[in-house]
């Protein structure tokens, strides 16, 4: 299989180069110094460490450069373990380097496999071991310890069930409902068409009733942006741009990717953009996706006002928000 | 015998009696181990493993890993009076009110990032030189085992803080397992306890962060250094240096002193770092909300690779029969972060078929000898490089003045053009390198220095290697190509078919090399005009 070529002869292991320190004994005594001085730094580094923690106050300020303004008591502490851990290292290394042989030692590598009268003997033990249990004798057992050991795991298993609820219909239902006020986040106070310029964005969440309890989840699903162009900006159907209010247009926040929150505005190109993957839409179409990894639009909420001027919703989102699901149906 | 040997002799005898482990010590002691600058860098991942236990332990006296909503009253100012999780409170408790806590942090979180970085490095060793050949296949395994482990721990611990960055990160972690088909919503609500980000995340993540993979991480180190110690390590090509031997320092005193060193400049290096370089500043992004988000929100730089992948995947989606397949999330998310790792795992066993060498190696490869798999192995790493840096495409964006749809279309084309390129330049750069080795071994060193001979020409001198050297240069074998048997003497056609051309094919490219000088080469020249 390889080539026959012979390699050139082996010249053998090298001897050892000798160290300075090897001959010359004032070269010995001074590697010792070094080493010794070397964990005498580390004695500092450690005293440093305690001094700081001790009696450097932490609001205590230096400024150094590079670094610029930084916390003594930190830095402190932080220096002084380093230098106490680093320079027992080092020590360490250089006595070893030094002083230590370094005559190069040659050892004989064992062959890993078994002898074969070893693995003969293991065969011969595992046959017999199962002949007296009677293993191949004895199917019924085996079957039934085979059924009953399967069946013993299974348990570990059901016991997860509880870890969490079923989805259910969860995933394709927001807290926004018919006629449900958009209130702003944070503030919780009504919107009104006109508390928003042309070129304004807003984030709202739907009106909480009496005795309601928002939590992460809800801002998970119900996080809404405002945003009011010029109403001769829109290109929609008709069905959309009834959606929208005086310019105003609501979609969901939460990216149709992964379900990062759509957050950056771009008010000259009017695009929204997911700062997690780039995911840009374009909120003129419909919030279509013209860049990026997102395969949708972003929900689009439609939005009317009741009799106060108060911005409310027209209806519930027309699909499921956030990232897309094994039972999501568009 | 002094007082001292005295106390340790009866210590020793004590112990001795009740273990026989004598012996053993004794043996362990005199192991020879071979000497290289790159069989330090598994050590610097193990230390960093022992440092971020250490670390990790002090942390946990006083984080609180629970999502319960508390108002924050602790010495940070900017956040006072601020709704947030209780694991957020007591992260920034832990920065700004306990001693020493924020150096704690920033080591565990330093120690962290070299901890992989220690790991893919070190991998990179063993795949370059070829060391995960017979009989170390059980530890190249364990060792992909535990850089998937790795990754996996660093996304759940930097989770833990609960700020709006890590909170992104298990969003985007939440999206892909919900987007596995079937089966994803409902993995998803059992992790999550229900819908997205629900109450019971951050305590789930706290157990499997630190006792659940820590344990599997200590059994899986134990193994892996176990084998090593066990088979012997293997050893640089130089003269001395057989298959049967090896050749290198005792443990005792040598690498104790070395090793043990090595651990308290790594531990101080880390704590350094944590002292001057501020890491992960989570009180700057505030608590979780879904609703809100920082810009340029990046992962940590193991995970980058898997975020680059996501970004710069195409916008298609399945919609059929009332299901939805999102490929956008599942082929960067799932499929192609599979299709890599289980490759890396079986690349010892494709090698060994590919090349027909079932035999041990205990002598490192120089990676300019192995053309094939030193290419390979480029390749690799540049889909991976195009894919970490896409990662990070918003950041470059912004420092190079460049938008980010340029980024992500010279990204999309470029993970498919410039790995087959790295690897076709590799490949020559390796057989340029075998060139020049050739030329060393049969012609010397070029001197620049310049003799004119008596008849006016001028020569350059060249230097004759060292025997040591020359031996070092070609102590390896070259593997010849299989032939490929169609049908055996007796007219049956080679039951392997396709598979056997396949091997055949690959063997063939492996094979590609520049004949090294001979012995009787090498003998003539010297024999010549020197």
């Amino acid at each position: 299989m390889s080539n026959q070529l012979e390699p050139l002869a082996d010249p053998g292991v090298p001897v050892a180069t000798v160290r300075r320190a090897d001959i010359d004994p004032i070269a010995a005594k001074r590697a010792e110094r070094q080493v010794a001085l070397l964990f005498s730094l580390s004695g500092l580094g450690t005293l440093l460490f305690i001094y700081s923690f001790f009696f450097i106050k932490d609001n205590v300020f230096i400024f150094l450069p590079v670094l610029g303004n930084t916390n003594a008591h930190q830095l402190g502490i932080g220096i002084g373990m380093a230098a106490g851990l680093f320079f027992i290292g080092v020590g360490l290394v250089h006595w070893a380097k030094t002083l230590m042989p370094n005559t190069p030692a040659v050892q004989e590598r064992k062959e890993l496999r078994s002898t074969d009268a070893d693995r003969d003997g293991l065969v011969a033990t595992a046959k017999e071991g199962v002949a007296t249990a009677g293993l191949g004798r004895r199917p019924l057992i085996k079957a039934s310890l085979a059924g009953a050991a399967a069946l013993a795991g299974l348990p570990a298993v059901i016991m997860l069930r509880d870890l969490g609820p079923l989805p259910g219909n969860s995933l394709n239902e927001t807290n926004w409902k018919s006629g449900t006020k958009l209130v702003t986040d944070p503030g919780d106070r009504p919107i009104k068409a006109s508390d928003l310029e042309v070129g304004a964005v807003a984030q709202v969440l739907p009106e909480l009733l009496p005795g309601q309890k928002r939590t992460l989840e809800d801002i998970g699903k119900d996080a809404v942006l405002l945003i009011r162009l010029r109403p001769a900006e829109f290109q929609l159907d008709a069905e959309r741009l009834s959606w929208t209010h005086e310019g105003i247009i609501a979609f969901s926040k939460i990216c149709s990717h992964m379900g990062c929150a759509v957050a950056l505005y771009e008010q000259t190109t009017k695009h929204l953009l997911c700062p997690c993957h780039q995911s840009t839409f374009d909120v003129t179409r419909a919030a279509k996706v013209i860049f990026g990894p997102s395969a949708r639009p972003l929900p689009q909420l439609a939005i009317t006002v009741d009799g106060d001027g108060n911005l409310i919703a027209k209806q519930p989102f027309s699909e499921a928000v956030g990232p897309s699901f094994w039972e999501r149906s568009s | 015998m002094s007082a001292g040997e005295k106390v340790v002799g009866t210590v020793a005898n004590y112990v001795d009696e009740r273990t026989g482990a004598a012996a053993w010590v004794k043996k362990s002691l005199n192991k020879v181990f071979p000497d290289h600058w790159s069989f330090m860098l598994g050590e610097i991942a193990m230390h960093s493993f022992v440092i971020l236990l250490l670390t990790g332990t002090f942390l946990t006296f006083w984080y609180e890993p629970s999502m319960q909503t508390v108002v924050y009253e602790g010495s940070y100012k900017p956040l006072k009076d601020v709704e947030m999780s209780a694991a957020y409170a007591s992260t920034l408790h832990i920065s700004f009110d306990v001693r020493g806590g924020l150096l704690m942090r920033q080591i565990h979180h330093w120690a962290a990032l070299i901890f992989a970085a220690a790991i893919v490095v070190h991998l990179m060793r063993v795949f370059f030189t070829g060391a995960f050949r017979k009989p170390r296949e059980f530890n190249w395994l364990i060792g992909i085992a535990l850089l998937t482990l790795t990754i996996v721990e660093g996304l759940l611990g930097y989770s833990l803080p609960d700020d709006l960055l890590s909170g992104t990160g298990m969003r985007i972690a939440q999206a892909i397992i919900q987007a596995i088909p079937v089966v994803g919503t409902y993995l998803a609500f059992f992790a999550f306890g229900g819908p997205f980000p629900g109450e019971v995340l951050i305590p789930r993540i706290y157990t499997l962060h630190i006792l659940l993979i820590p344990g599997i991480f200590l059994a899986l180190i134990t193994a892996h250094v176990m084998l090593v110690w066990y088979q012997k390590h293997t050893q640089y090509p130089g003269p001395g240096k057989t298959e049967k031997n090896v050749v290198g320092y005792r443990i005792w005193p040598i690498y104790a002193a070395k090793t043990g060193g090595f651990l308290f400049i790594i531990f101080g290096v880390t704590a350094f770092l944590g002292a001057v370089a501020s890491i992960n500043p989570v009180w700057l992004f505030g608590p979780y909300t879904p609703g809100q988000i920082s810009a340029g929100s990046q992962p940590d730089w193991y995970m980058g690779w898997l975020d680059g992948f996501v970004r710069m995947a195409p916008p298609l989606e399945t919609h059929a029969f009332g299901h939805t397949i999102s490929w956008n999330i599942l082929l960067p998310g799932v499929i192609v972060p599979g299709i890599l790792f289980t490759g890396m795992a079986l690349y010892p066993f494709i090698e060994s078929w590919m090349t027909g060498d079932k035999r041990e190696h205990h002598i490192l490869d120089r990676p300019r000898n192995v053309p094939n798999r030193t290419a390979l192995g480029v390749m690799s790493l540049t889909f991976m490089m195009v894919a970490l840096i896409n990662g990070g495409n918003d950041i470059i964006a912004t420092h190079f003045d460049l938008t980010i749809n340029q980024i992500m279309w010279g990204s999309r084309i470029g993970i498919l053009v410039l790995p087959p390129i790295a690897f076709v330049i590799t490949k020559r750069i390796c057989l340029s390198l075998q060139r020049a080795d050739r030329e060393l071994v049969l012609h010397g060193k070029e001197t620049g220095r310049l003799v004119m001979l008596p008849h006016g020409e001028f020569v350059e001198i060249h230097e004759e290697l060292s025997q040591a050297k020359k031996y070092t240069l070609t102590q390896h074998e070259q593997l010849k190509a299989i032939e490929l048997v169609t049908e055996d003497a007796g007219g049956v056609l080679n039951p392997k078919g396709i598979r056997a051309k396949l091997q055949a094919r690959f063997s063939a490219a492996n094979a590609e090399n520049i004949a090294k000088p001979t012995a009787a080469e090498v003998k003539e020249l010297e024999g010549g005009h020197h």
